[in-house]
């Protein structure tokens, strides 16, 4: 799914520029969870090897794709798991509409997962006459107001606790009016709210972080117990799976369990991490399917370079480290990947040349290579950036240079060096005092940008940067 | 052609150059790790999530679980529970305040209790609806890290890793313990 109308990451990137509240909180989050992950990936003193041999076990699985889905779906279908293939998001969405209606189910309990996310599965449900409940704390917030996920990991951080309490009141029934905006009291609701959910919820949909190939288990891990909730008290469970979420045997799991927990959330290990392979007689869902995915994964597979995007275990480290994400906040990538990965796994899946918004993706980069030391599965994202964005460039190669391509290529050589960014910050500040005219909603917007932004104003309507520009915010946030 | 046999013909197109290679996977971390005082690192970094922890002797175990559940009105305790339980009143795991639990492994490294919903755990449901989950260890059952976890469970049977008490840090990256299942973990851990 892309965020519909969303501008291409350049001018989304400058209107979260002008969201102190937003950088406030994402600035916070990201050296919480950068801090805490660098403390427990030093206990690990054979951390490097560990990614080494990650990054080749994924490799030598997608090499072999095929085989293992194959062996895949034999294991899952040995232990009573029916087995469906998506094409496309659409199909996906269709499978699980279908697995819903024939039950006579019009509410599904959900956990937290990008490839629904991805499938824009709610949405589709919703249109079948299906309600599917988020329980993911953030992901409730999310959708109870309305809005998109910021961050994989913590898809809420652009709310303060005060919204969210708003969200609560206004959205969730039942709630107590006297509720505080203690963030314990405001889990306690949504704890309450969801309990009822669970109990009374025929069908759950998840994801799955990895599906064993020899056995069919699959595994779930997470933080909040919802997981265990929907995983276990429904009748009827979809998964539904990416295709590169295979791995060959169980015993590959060890090097993603201890890989995934210190990545992400910076623990030794996550709270609670669930795995099952099939129906267990008289213990949790007694109708599973598994829905194996493609949407893009496949083509993202046949480019030789692109193709290691795949090994993505979604840890969110690279978010974390990246100096653009921490500024500019995920709703700028458009999509529910954000950060590095999402500026190439979105072109990837869904290929250069379909629209400005994923093409300028691959530019949405300084190429500081920050987060290729973070992942976790040594996913070189500058190498795969550069290599989009030479695909970008011949993608648009009219008769004449095409307008955006050059103007998004500027846009990358100016966050490139922190100098040449000052210099077009105080550039673009004086030229905002001179071409200023009014947006739609009376948004300030420059219609001319100094070349070769000039390229890109040209053809559209840019917001104005912020009074004050990010650097200068920066420098003076640090020093407080 | 139907999305099976499409999908699977678009990876073996994609993949036509790539077939022969192999990477080599390192594999120093899987070898066995000797740790000199197991159990003592089991104790402190299941400490460290805020969980409280009893270390006991066998003949003290019966006592330890009885304090744990000391603020449990109702208790359920799966078959094959191989401790007495005495104190709170027995109940059904959807209205226990407490439930009762052995393990399958602890990992040391990672302070982590693994159930696999044998004898003595119950079904999935048991130890996800009460509110206290109290969990007896032995000192034996413990495994340095989770390399030595993976090899020593059976894929096969549906399990539950364990760290720490549920959490969330989704509202302003405060950590909130306890959303949606026991919001009280407490472990007993019995030398062998
Ligand atoms: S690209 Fe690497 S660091 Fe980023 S989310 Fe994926 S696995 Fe984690």
């Amino acid at each position: 799914m892309t965020f519909l109308g969303m501008p291409p990451f350049p001018q989304a990137a400058r209107e979260a520029l002008g969201d102190t509240q937003l950088r406030r909180n994402l600035a916070h989050a990201t050296a919480t969870i950068r801090a805490k992950r660098a403390a427990v990936v030093a206990e690990v003193p054979e951390w490097e090897e560990l990614r080494r041999a990650g990054a080749a076990i994924k490799d030598n699985t997608l090499r072999q794709l095929d085989r293992h889905l194959l062996r895949l779906e034999r294991s899952l279908t040995d232990h009573g798991v029916t087995v469906h293939w998506a094409r496309d998001a659409a199909e996906a969405c269709d499978v699980v509409g279908r697995i819903a209606r024939s039950h006579g189910v019009d509410e599904v309990v959900k956990v937290k997962s990008m490839a629904t996310q991805e499938i824009g599965l709610n949405e589709a449900l919703a249109a079948q006459g299906v309600t599917a409940w988020e329980t993911d704390l953030a992901e409730l917030v999310v959708q109870l107001g309305d809005d998109l996920p910021s961050h994989i990991l913590v898809p809420a951080i652009h709310r303060n606790r005060a919204e969210i309490r708003e969200i609560f009141l206004s959205k969730m029934e039942g709630t107590d009016p006297e509720l505080s905006d203690e963030p314990a009291e405001l889990a306690a609701a949504a704890r309450r709210h969801l309990r009822q959910k669970f109990l009374s919820a025929r069908m759950a949909v998840s994801g799955a972080n990895f599906a064993v190939a020899d056995t069919g288990t699959l595994v779930v891990v997470e933080s909040e117990g919802n997981g265990r909730m929907c995983l276990t008290l429904p009748e009827i469970l979809v998964s539904v799976v990416g295709i590169e979420k295979v791995v060959p045997t169980w015993a590959d799991l060890d090097v993603f369990l201890q890989l995934l927990p210190r990545s992400s959330t910076g623990e030794r290990m996550n709270p609670y991490t669930s795995t099952w392979s099939g129906v267990t007689p008289g213990d949790g869902p007694q109708e599973m399917h598994v829905v194996l995915l493609d949407n893009g994964r496949t083509r993202a597979l046949a480019d030789e370079i692109g193709r290691q995007a795949l090994r993505c275990i979604r840890c969110s480290a690279c978010l974390n480290v990246c100096p653009v994400y921490e500024r500019t906040g995920g709703h700028a990538y458009g999509s529910v990947y954000p950060g590095p990965i999402g500026a190439i796994l979105n072109p990837l899946l869904k290929g250069v040349g379909t629209d400005a918004q994923t093409d300028s993706l691959p530019y949405a980069s300084s190429l500081c290579g920050a987060c290729f030391d973070a992942c976790p599965v040594r996913i070189d994202i500058p190498e795969v950036l550069v290599h989009l964005r030479s695909q970008v460039v011949d993608v648009r190669r009219g008769p004449r240079p095409h307008a955006e391509a050059v103007a998004m290529k500027a846009a990358s050589w100016t966050l490139a060096r922190s100098g040449r960014l000052r210099i077009a910050e105080r550039v673009s500040a004086v030229f905002s005092r001179l071409g200023r005219r009014r947006l739609p909603g009376g948004r300030r917007a420059v219609t001319r940008l100094p070349w070769p932004g000039s390229l890109w104003t040209d053809a559209r309507d840019l917001p104005a940067p912020p009074a004050e520009s990010f650097r200068k915010w920066w420098r003076r946030d640090e020093r407080s | 052609m139907n999305a099976r046999d499409e999908i699977l013909a678009a990876a073996r197109g994609a993949l036509a150059q790539a077939r022969s290679e192999e990477s080599e996977v390192p594999g120093v971390h899987r070898k066995p790790v000797k740790l000199p005082d197991l159990v003592g690192l089991f104790v402190e970094r299941v400490a460290d999530y805020g969980v409280v922890v009893r270390r006991c002797a066998e003949s003290e175990v019966a006592g330890a679980i009885a304090e744990a559940l000391a603020d449990a009105r109702t208790v359920a305790v799966p078959d094959g529970f191989p401790h007495p339980v005495t104190g709170p009143a027995p109940s059904g795991p959807r209205t226990a305040d407490a439930v009762v639990t052995t393990v399958a492994i602890g990992i040391a490294e990672t302070g982590t209790v693994v159930l696999d919903h044998g004898p003595g755990q119950g079904p999935r449901v048991f130890s996800l609806l009460p509110d206290i989950h109290v969990c007896v260890v032995r000192g034996d059952q413990i495994v340095p890290g989770v390399p030595a976890a993976i090899a020593g469970l059976d894929p096969l049977r549906a399990q539950t890793w364990i760290s720490g008490p549920s959490a969330t840090s989704d509202i302003e990256l405060d950590r909130v313990e306890g959303v949606h299942g026991p919001r009280s973990l407490r472990v007993v851990v019995v030398d062998a």
